[in-house]
């Protein structure tokens, strides 16, 4: 499919507020520079890809945006606020939900569980009320576990919803995951490679469930290696190589970046639009 | 309904056991079972942590000596005869319980009620204040950690006349709970003890199966599961597994002090380590995130080592169990083969 | 404080702060081959200077010293083979309970071989009135004994691991397992191995302290606890900085003695190991992100 930079989403969201402002971040491993002076911005309602080669520094830009990693330099601001170097679960209240690469789902939980704890921010009651099993928490539950079946639906997977979520198929548990993070009822959602294990189909289906997601409002930022996907639902794409931004456009422009396809040269996955 | 199932089968065999005993004339089981049943309380509350937030304690025999020492302490230490305003205020506040000793000598010590508050209170607090740094350790450093508070708080029972040194705190009065009803190792009481004990398990029980059916027991699984993706969902990790640690030591300080009103005194041993991994062994035995097979392993262990049946290896017999089960059951051994087997049947009958 | 007494103080530190070094040592010999901390490490302590003890009563003393490094060596090898070697990447928590389950079942096995009375090996030179002067301060002779022990263990381990194959086999095993197994090690017995040996010199060291500290079946847990905070102290894994750890260890409670009541004493080691685990972690000569990429 062609990829198209005029098409613009019917999410009632305001497309020119900006959600996420990176600002010459950097991270230091020790005498390992993974990111240095990475800038970029995303705007409400967008569909932004973060991409480029193996150990660009993708996974540590999400993991410093997400509050896993503290930058070592630069500012990151959500919706307003300074969230570098804040710890994760706060980033989270504020409306910031991520998935992760290598999945990270709960032992022991069916998957309408697992999207339940996704729920946490969105409910209230503490230790005392839960021991006790006041009747307003046993609302508050039921209707966690029915939002928890609504975005089982959503990632078509509600057959399932009963079933040990690390038992299901590898493309199920990333679609488990997918709905943890839609549960907190996130502003803006980090994917880091939402497609690595899936084959042509999945990915395709991948890409039609990330348009509806922001069609439901909520500006998506991901990270992936997949070309395909990304050239179809992106409306901007950031390059990163050795922890290095050096381009931010439209997925045309990128195409047509020298430096991009230099980089790309030989991966036939950019020549696959 | 169905985490409530068991509580109707516990009230049957409850009240089961203490007739059985009755027409059987074995009622002398039941002071094992009353004691069992305490120590039970304390290890449903472990389990919680371990089980189920994932951390490990060597050190809750700790808290159980912290309520059952200040408990015992302050019911038998006689401030007949001291004058100053702090026991004046107590007395004035109706804290202070007057009677006399077997020589007939005036008594005043801190009621029982108010001790037990002042022992809970305590462990909460000293529970509050090591956890925030102790639970940010995992792993071995985790265990060496609370490994030591257990040792600190044996020594200092050991070493301070106050709580008796090596002989401990002896007469210790009833804990009374209701008009005509009290905890206490009185031979008339025995059988009302019996269901007392029980009573009190059955309540901790329930709310702790209330809390693992909530938002926060799913809370405490996620971070079993994964730490970074339960916070990543909005999960303050930290608070959590420091709110089950104060829970599961107000459990332990909660045993502690029921037991020793029961038993009529407390000694050092309580507190020490080997107290402390018997209850892991029990936790683990019961198959760690099992609440029902915690109580179980803990009655039916307990139980056993309190009749004598280990005899002098006691001790031994809890190390065994901790080898065997960790060797070839790490699952516990409810969950040999039966919750495997129980998944397959469920999953065949969905499927179908 | 006088001179004399200061020295006499400083005399007792070392001379126990040795023993605790030589603990924290087998900790990190395990450590660095397997990443168990093993919890049993107190128990072979006692377990060498009661055999010590035991054989001495057929046997003459330096005999009946090196028949009970050996015994106790075979027992390390034991536990190894019976209960860590065919477990496939166990959990720590696992791992920790069964290494606890070890001790107990060691103690409780001393208990009913010795029963619960105290023991002492004799001194090895003179006897318990017999005493030399250090600068003004009476000592046993004993605690020569123990010092140099203890150096001369340090100093064999280190030259053992650095020149003998087995000993860069093991520090190769330590060091990446992985890479290790793909040239050829086989790290198996190299566990067995670093079982062996920190069961062999925890006996010799309880040998040596015995006729000073007496000996009796409970004397592990205390022992190991402090020789984990020394080794925590020095950094896990770093047997040089473990020295240095477990004489300041030593000296600390030593001197605490004329401050604090003596129940107390044991109360401060575990204070220390409080304090340093919530500060650094990573021991006092560690880097926090060093320590960061272990395995915990």
């Amino acid at each position: 499919m062609p990829a198209d930079d005029t098409r613009t989403p019917n999410a009632p969201t305001r497309r020119s507020a900006t959600i996420l402002q990176v600002e010459e971040v950097g991270k230091r491993f020790g005498g390992l520079q993974a990111l240095s002076d990475v800038s970029f911005t995303v705007q409400r309602g967008q569909i932004k890809a973060v991409i480029g080669p193996n150990g660009a520094g993708k996974t540590t830009l999400f993991n410093c945006i997400a509050g896993n990693l503290a930058p070592t330099a630069g500012k990151i601001t959500f919706a307003g606020q300074r969230i570098d170097g804040r710890p994760a679960h706060e980033i989270a209240r504020l409306g910031l939900a991520r998935t992760f690469q290598n999945i990270k789902l709960f032992s022991g939980m069916s998957a309408v569980e697992t999207v339940m704890v996704g729920r946490h921010p969105q409910t209230k009651a503490g230790f005392l009320p839960c021991l006790c099993r006041l009747p307003w928490t046993r609302r508050e539950w039921r209707l966690s576990h029915k939002r928890a079946l609504e975005l089982l639906d959503l990632v078509e997977i509600a057959d399932h919803a009963e079933k040990e979520a690390t038992s299901l198929a590898f493309g199920q548990q990333r679609a488990v995951e997918l709905a943890r993070a839609l549960a907190t009822e996130p502003d803006l959602l980090l994917l880091d490679e939402p497609a690595a294990g899936l084959n042509m189909y999945e990915t395709a289906e991948l890409g039609r469930l990330i348009r509806k997601i922001r069609d439901q409002g909520v500006t998506i930022l991901l990270v992936e290696h997949d070309m395909s996907l990304v050239m179809e639902v992106s409306d901007e794409i950031t390059v990163l190589n050795f922890g290095q931004k050096i381009a931010d456009d439209a997925p045309s422009a990128i195409q047509n970046h020298p430096e991009v396809i230099a980089i790309y040269l030989g991966e036939d996955d950019a020549q696959g639009t | 309904m169905r985490p409530y199932l068991p509580f109707p089968f516990l009230l049957c065999l409850v009240v089961g056991v203490q007739l059985l005993t009755q027409w059987t004339d074995t009622a002398y089981y039941l002071t094992q079972l009353t004691m069992a049943a305490y120590y039970a309380l304390l290890v449903i509350g472990l389990c919680l942590l371990m089980g189920y937030a994932g951390q490990i304690s060597l050190g809750h025999a700790g808290f159980f000596g912290i309520g059952g020492y200040i408990s015992a302490a302050l019911t038998t230490h006689n401030l007949a005869g001291v004058d100053n305003s702090l026991i004046r205020l107590l007395e004035r506040l109706g804290l202070l319980a007057a009677s006399t000793d077997m020589f007939g000598d005036p008594l005043l010590t801190v009621h029982p009620w108010a001790a037990a508050a002042i022992a809970i209170l305590t462990a909460v607090l000293v529970a509050w204040l090591i956890g925030g740094p102790v639970l940010k350790l995992t792993g071995h450093y985790l265990a060496m950690a609370t490994l030591g508070f257990g040792i600190i708080i044996y020594r200092i029972a050991l070493a301070t006349p106050f709580f008796g040194e090596a002989d401990g705190i002896s007469e210790v009065p009833p804990l009374p709970l209701l008009p005509g009803l009290a905890i206490s190792g009185d031979f008339s009481a025995r059988v009302t003890n019996y269901y007392i004990a029980w009573g009190l398990l059955a309540l901790g029980l329930l709310l702790l199966v209330n809390l693992i059916h909530s938002r926060i027991g799913l809370a405490l699984r996620a971070i079993h599961g994964s730490e970074e993706a339960a916070a990543s969902v909005g999960v303050d990790t930290a608070k959590a597994k420091l709110k089950t640690f104060v829970l599961s030591a107000a459990y332990a300080a909660a045993a502690g002090i029921f037991l020793t009103h029961y038993n009529g005194g407390i000694g050092p041993s309580e507190a020490g380590i080997m107290k402390s991994v018997r209850y892991v062994a029990i936790v683990a035995v019961g198959g760690m995130a099992s609440l029902w097979g915690a109580l179980l392993m803990a009655v039916l262990l307990n139980f056993l080592s309190l009749r004598g049946l280990f005899g002098t290896y006691d001790d031994a017999v809890f190390g065994l169990i901790l080898i065997a089960i960790m060797l070839f059951a790490p699952d516990g051994v409810l969950r040999l083969g039966i919750a495997a087997r129980l998944r397959a049947w469920r999953q065949a009958h969905a499927s179908r | 404080m006088t001179l004399e007494l200061c020295i006499q103080y400083l005399l007792a530190g070392i001379t126990y702060g040795s023993i605790y070094a030589i603990v924290a040592i087998g900790f990190n010999i395990i450590y660095n081959t397997t990443g168990i901390i093993n919890f049993a490490q107190g128990e072979f302590v006692m377990l060498g200077a009661m055999t010590a003890i035991s054989l001495q009563n057929w046997l003459p003393l330096p005999l009946a010293v090196a028949g009970a490094v050996a015994v106790t060596m075979l027992v390390g090898a034991l536990v190894e083979i019976c209960f860590i070697r065919w477990l496939d990447r166990p959990s720590v928590l696992r791992m920790i309970i069964i290494t606890i389950g070890v001790s107990i079942l060691l103690r409780e096995a001393a208990l009913h071989i010795w029963g619960d009375g105290v023991y002492a090996l004799p001194y090895f030179t003179g006897n318990e009135v017999s005493s030399i002067s250090v600068l003004g301060a009476t000592i046993s002779p004993q605690i020569l004994w123990v010092i140099g022990t203890c150096a001369v263990i340090v100093i064999t381990l280190n030259l053992f691991f650095k020149l003998t194959p087995v000993g860069q086999e093991m520090r190769a095993c330590a060091a990446n397992r992985t890479a290790a197994i793909l040239c050829g090690i086989d790290t198996r017995n190299m566990v067995t191995l670093s079982f062996m040996l920190a069961a062999g010199i925890g006996a010799l060291a309880g040998c040596v302290v015995s006729p000073i500290t007496s000996s009796q079946y409970d004397g592990g847990t205390g022992l190991a606890i402090k020789g984990f905070t020394v080794a925590v102290l020095g950094g896990l894994g770093n047997s040089a900085a473990a020295v240095f750890a477990g004489l300041l260890l030593g000296i600390i409670e030593a001197f605490s003695v004329s401050v604090m009541p003596l129940a107390f004493q044991d109360a401060i080691a575990i204070a220390i190991l409080l304090v340093i685990l919530f500060v650094r972690p990573y021991g006092l000569f560690g880097d926090r992100e060093a320590a960061r990429l272990q395995e915990f």
